[in-house]
Parts: C-alpha cells; structure tokens; sequence
C-alpha cells in the first residue's frame, strides 16, 4: 500500500515536473539517531514543533506541552501557557527552559537561531515572533498577542474545523476520510489538506488583504538576510503574506496575499533566504515554493516538493536545501518524504517517509540543516525529535 | 485560586453530553454469588496527593498499580504491588486531559486513553511516550462548538472520538474503542497504522454496530470483546473483526476484562448508573465473571458507598481472577477484592450467548 502511494506520488511527479531529469528521485540512505535528546524522567514532549541548534550544539526544542487555559470568573476570556521550550546541552543532556510563563508561548510553531546565536520562538496562537538573547533574555518582540480569546472560535463553523472536544475526531480532519490524500495531492482547496487551514484568528485583515506591520495571524516562521533584515512568514490565518523589518525590527514592507497567482500564497508554513538575499517561502496551500528578491519580486516557483511544511537551507559556499513534503498529523498513509534540493529546485535526492517508527516521520514542522549530512526533525505527529545523518552526499542511487 | 478550564472545553462537553445513563437488571438467573473482601486501605496515597474520579486501573507484570484519574488535572500514578505510592508519570503529559483507561501490554508499557485528547498514548516502563495514536485538536483553533452541529463527517482511520479504551492480541495489533462520538473498534497494527475497523461514526443497535462500545479487551486467541454500553450487551469478534458472538443476558456492560494463562476467564460490570437513580442500587452493580464463551460462572459485588460496595466500576484489572482490582467514577476509590473459593460448584449456570 505504501509502495503504491509512492508510486501514485510518483506519477504526480510526473504531471508537474518540468524537467524530464527530475523523474527519478536518487533514494538517500540515512540513519537516525534514537532519543538524540535525553529528556529528564518526569518530562515529555508533546507535539514538538520546532528545533533548533546554535553554533555550539545546543538544541532548542519548542513543543506543544499542554493546551492554554482559560480562567473562569473574568471580564473576558484570557489565554495562559501551553507550550515550552527546552535547552538541551550538544551531547542531547536537558539543561533547562527558556521562557516558562512567558505571556506569549500559547501554541508552538517554530524556534530558529540566528547566526549570533539568538534564539527565535514563533508562536502560532499568540501571534508573537520573540527574539531571546543565548542567556534567554527577551531581546525583541514582534507581534502582539492578542488581549483575551474569542469564544467560540470565530471561523469554527463546520466543517471547516474539527469537531471541539470530543468531537475532535470529527472535522475536517476526516473529511477525506481514506481517500483524503487524493485531495491533499491535488492540492485541493482544502488548502493542503490541513485540517488547520482556513479560519483566521487575531487581528489580521480580511481575508485576501495581507497584514499590517507586525499584525500577525498565525504566522509559522522566521528567517533573516546577511543584513540582518528579518522576514516572517505570515501565516496559517487569512494574512498570507510575508512581512520584512529591518534589523532593528523596523517595518519595511509586506508582500503577498491569500490566493493561487504568482506572488500569492495560502498557507505560507516556512521560509528561509540564501547567502544572496533570495527568500524562499514554503508555499504550502499552493503546494510549491516560491523564491523571490529581497524586496518581494517573484523570481520563480519550484514545483515539483510535494507539500512543503518545513525546509532549511545549509551554510557554506554551496549551498543546499531541505524540504520536507510532510503528511499531516492525522495521516500516516502517504508524503512524509524529505527532500534534498539544490537553489534551482532540482531535486538532488530524498529519504524517508511517514509512519511511527524509527527512520519514519509524522508530521515534520521544522528541519534544521545543521550541516549537509546533519538534519533534525520536528515532528508533530510522533512528539520527537529525530536526527538524522545521510551517508554520503548526493548519492547516485 | 484559578479555576482552568482547557480550551477543547472538556469539562463542558461532559457537562453537556453525558446521557441518562439506563438501569438494566441483568436477565442472567440463578447466578452464584462469589464472596469476596475488600482489602482496606490498598492505595496509600502520600500527603498532599487525592484520586479524583478514579476512572482506569491496571497492573503490570510486577504487580504494579497504575491508576489515571481525573484529579485536580488528569494525572497518571503508580503503586507498587502492596499499594505504596511509587511515582506520578507523565505530568502535565500533552495528551492528559480527562482520563478514560489505562492499560498495561506484556512488555510493561503503559497505555493511556484520554477522552478529552482524543488520544491513545505508549509510555514505556520508565515513563517516556513512545507511541501516539490520535490527535488532539490543536488549541489554535480555540475553543468550538460540541457537539458540532450537522451530519457527522465518517469516521477517519486515525483520528478518534472520544475514545474509551486499548487491547492487543498477542501479535501486538493494537484494538482501539473508540468511543462517544464515534461508535467503532478500530485495528491498527503493532507499529499503529490503519488495519481495519468495526462500526461507524453512527451509533447502532444492530449486530456489529455499536453504541458508545466503552470498554475492549483481547483473549489468547486474538478475539475481541466489545462492552457495548449503550445496547446493553457485549460483542465478540474474531481477529479480523467479524461478529462471532453477543452476550446480552449480563445488563449494561460498562468495562471488560480478561485474565492472562492456559484459562481465561472474562469479567464485566454491570455498573450501577452515574447518580444513584431510585431503585438502581437494587437492580445494578454487580461483577460478572464468565467463560469466554460466555457461560456465567458467578457474579460478585453490589452498589454501594461503602468498602466492598461499587460507585461505577468504571474499570477492571484482572491479572490474578482471584483478585480482582476495581477503579470507581463517584466514591474516587480503587479497590482490591480477594474473591472466595464459590460454595456452588463452578460449573456453568447458565449461558449467555444467543
């Protein structure tokens, strides 16, 4: 069955893929460590959402600990906790947390270390992008969480949403039920098949208007240029747009807004940018990368990378990238595969798949490329962290 | 003190969807009593630490007591085999919400089933998950309507509805009753991909339908045994989940369980309802102990807020069948029952399958 779904993502391949070349994906052998962070004996992850590692080998994991709870008796509903990060030593021994009880780590995203080696938490539900200093002092804050929560969610009509509570089974998460990877591979307009698509929450604009400033909904990730200009993908709510501020986290300019045309974006999940200024935007919804300039201009798209939910770009003079085609969480029976790109989008190689397992993958939301032959893996679906060692480079299959 | 509330709003949608749950006396005639004490004091909780409603109960092959109870938080804690308080696992764990079974497997990891996550979790013997089956609904999307208005979507192979309860057989395939919203048994295999399933997102009251199957457990030879609640009745299927028997003489089947050796035997609780309703104490309560085939070997226990009485068995561990370990809702109690050698002959009664 799982041969057969390759096989079928194979053929898609096929359909979309520009160049003839590209047909036949060299396999990439691969191990991956067990347990390559040791958590203390009363300490899970939940669903981890993002990794890290600065240039020491210290790991950040950023996951989903608990839900938020809201407190009873007050003039409006106000959020508090439910995510956590933790610091880990480069041998994988616990050394602490970064900011517990914060205000703002609500529903992980992604955490992402600067070449200063400043640690930077995204936050899905606060609408938050906070800069922590290596001694996890807050450095620099964009975005503003929002005051108190609506209640009920608004935008959680059915059956956009999954079922509250006990329903939660129900939704659109099983609106495919099994033949929902059809859908999601056809990039369907359920937004890649994600069940967390659509439904704006915060302080966005409307829907297809973009974002102001460091109005954020949902925004996924963070990346910065050689100047140090930041750029913040924007997000899984109704602002699909990328926002650019300067280092010093002046606003410069936003580009983008909900739609299928070059440019556009639904469900914009990852972001990184070359030695060259280029910024590659995980364009998940429209299932493709777009690459554009420093100042927004649509240079080209890459088509051929399945769902991209996470990728990373190494350091160094050639450089490479990762993409995960990640499976949703609530789906281990087709993508999960993780590619290895170069800066044209030419597929390189790929490994792995999804599944429960060792060497399998659930749900990747972030991948570190600490070097070429080192990632890290996030994922939401088996609450870990996998790394990962390719043998070899470039294999030639 | 602030009193939380967790945004999928678990609490509420008990509050709002917990049904009247029905009386049904037993049609089973001229059953043996089994006499039995209850152990007092068997869990010794240390100072500042309560059960709350002590909703799932299990052992391992130590002997060790696992309980996961809807305290303050859902909390997961372990005894040792004389009730001494070893250590709380998995605090303030992602998938703890509202406790609904827990189960031990032969390799003495520990399974969760949270409700209130929507979530079946693997902790291995030292106390770390290893295995998720489910997702909770991300809190990003806030807190929602339930139940959710208009038709129910179907069922999806791995996501779940309020699941209740885990087995396994002895290949390791992983048996899912799942649950409130859904009304199904689903079979995963050992690594926790989608096999098969039995019943719908509908509830039903046909054979291999289900409504509100509540409580699974897994015999020898790999077949299934479904407490269907809501119909007042246990299904049997065999492992690839076809029917192969109903057992409907034996009033609400709340919870199974099934001893471990050359002999099994099969327990079920006809557990008094939720609320102490007028006359229920006189017709509910008792613990039936059976063949697999389901001849009715004997029943123990009664409805009561003593020692020795039940408040909702709402589940049963039973490792050794002479000692059997039961897991009440309204008394927040676990108790441990040393089952007596029968004056009657143990030999069958009467049978109940049909």
């Amino acid at each position: 069955m799982k041969r057969s779904i390759q096989l079928a993502a194979g053929i898609l391949a096929l359909a979309i893929t520009p160049l003839a070349a590209q047909l036949v994906v060299p396999e990439m052998a691969y191990d991956v460590a067990i347990e390559p962070l040791k958590l203390p004996p009363d300490l899970n992850f939940g669903e981890v959402a993002g990794i890290a590692t600065n240039s020491k080998g210290d790991a950040f994991v950023y996951t989903r600990t608990g839900h938020p709870t809201l407190s009873l008796g007050t003039a409006r509903p106000f959020a508090h906790g439910g995510s956590r990060m933790f610091r880990f030593d480069k041998t994988g021994k616990y050394v602490g947390e970064i900011g517990q009880a914060s205000y703002a780590m609500l529903f992980a995203e992604k955490v992402k270390v600067d070449p200063q080696d400043n640690i930077w938490v995204v936050d899905q539900m606060a609408n938050t992008v906070m800069e922590f200093d290596s001694e996890g002092r807050l450095v620099m804050l964009l975005g503003r969480k929002a005051e108190s929560e609506v209640v009920p969610a608004r935008g959680a009509a059915p059956p956009a949403a999954p079922g509250g509570g006990g329903a939660g089974a129900a939704g659109a998460a099983q609106a495919g039920g099994g033949a929902q990877p059809a859908g999601a591979r056809a990039g369907g307009a359920g937004g890649g098949g994600d069940p967390e698509g659509g439904g704006g929450r915060g302080r966005g604009g409307p829907p297809g208007a973009g974002g102001q400033q460091d109005v954020f909904n949902r925004p996924t990730d963070v990346a910065w240029d050689a100047a140090g200009n930041i750029y913040v993908a924007d997000g899984l709510g109704n602002n699909n747009r990328v926002a650019k501020f300067d280092k010093n986290g002046k606003f410069v300019r936003s580009w983008g807004q909900t739609g299928t045309a070059n440019g556009q974006f639904r469900q914009p999940r990852s972001i990184v940018v070359d030695a060259q200024g280029l910024v590659y935007v995980a364009d998940a919804g429209n299932r493709r990368i777009q690459v554009f300039d420093a100042d927004g201009n649509f240079k080209t798209k890459f088509l051929n990378v399945g769902t991209p939910r996470a990728i990373c770009i190494t350091q160094g003079p050639r450089q490479v990238m990762y993409v995960s085609n990640s499976n949703p969480p609530e789906d281990i029976d087709y993508d999960g595969e993780i590619f290895k790109v170069d800066l044209t989008g030419k597929l390189l190689g790929k490994f792995g798949h999804a599944g429960r397992l060792a060497k399998e993958f659930n749900a990747v939301n972030q991948i570190e490329c600490r070097t070429e032959n080192e990632i890290w893996a996030a994922e939401i679906g088996n609450w870990r962290v996998s790394k990962i060692t390719l043998r070899g480079t470039a294999s030639t299959n | 003190m602030r009193r939380a509330l967790s945004i999928p709003l678990a609490a509420a949608l008990v509050l709002c969807a917990m049904p009247a749950f029905a009386q049904v006396k037993a049609s089973a005639q001229n059953v043996p009593e089994i006499p039995y004490d209850s152990v007092p004091n068997f869990l010794k909780l240390p100072p500042g630490r309560y059960l709350g409603e002590a909703i799932g109960v299990a052992t391992n092959s130590k002997g060790h007591v696992f309980v996961y109870t809807r305290s303050a938080n859902t909390q997961l804690f372990e005894f040792d085999q004389n009730g001494v308080f070893v250590r709380e696992i998995g605090a303030g764990a992602y998938n703890f919400e509202f406790a609904h079974s827990v189960r031990v497997d032969p390799q003495d990891n520990i399974w969760v089933v949270d409700e209130g996550t929507n979530t079946i979790t693997r902790f291995n013997p030292e106390g770390h998950i290893t295995m998720v089956l489910g997702r909770r609904p991300p809190a990003v999307l806030g807190m929602l309507q339930s139940p959710v208005p208009g038709p129910k979507p179907p069922a999806a192979k791995y996501t779940f509805g309020r699941p209740t309860d885990v087995a396994w057989d002895p290949q390791g395939n992983i048996f899912i009753s799942d649950g409130y919203v859904n009304h199904r048994v689903v079979k995963f295999d050992k690594n926790g991909r989608f096999v098969k399933q039995v019943g719908s997102q509908n509830a039903g009251a046909e054979p291999s339908q289900f409504n509100t199957p509540h409580g699974i457990a897994v015999d020898g030879n790999g077949n299934v045994y479904v407490a269907d609640r809501g119909n007042n009745r246990m299904q049997v299927f065999d492992n690839n989940l076809v029917l192969r028997n109903i057992y409907d003489n034996i009033g609400v089947s709340w919870t199974v369980c099934i001893s471990p050796g050359p002999h099994q035997y099969l327990f079920t609780s006809n557990s008094n309802p939720n609320g102490n309703p007028p006359g229920s104490w006189d017709i509910t309560g008792e613990i039936y102990k059976m063949e697999l085939d389901g001849t009715i070997l004997g029943k123990f226990g009664h409805a009561g807020k003593q020692l020795g009485g039940f408040q909702v068995v709402h589940m049963m561990d039973c490792r050794n069948p002479d000692q059997i370990i039961v897991a009440e809702i309204e008394s927040w109690r676990v108790q441990k029952l040393m089952l007596k050698p029968s004056a009657a002959p143990a030999r069958p009664t009467t049978t109940a399958a049909r």
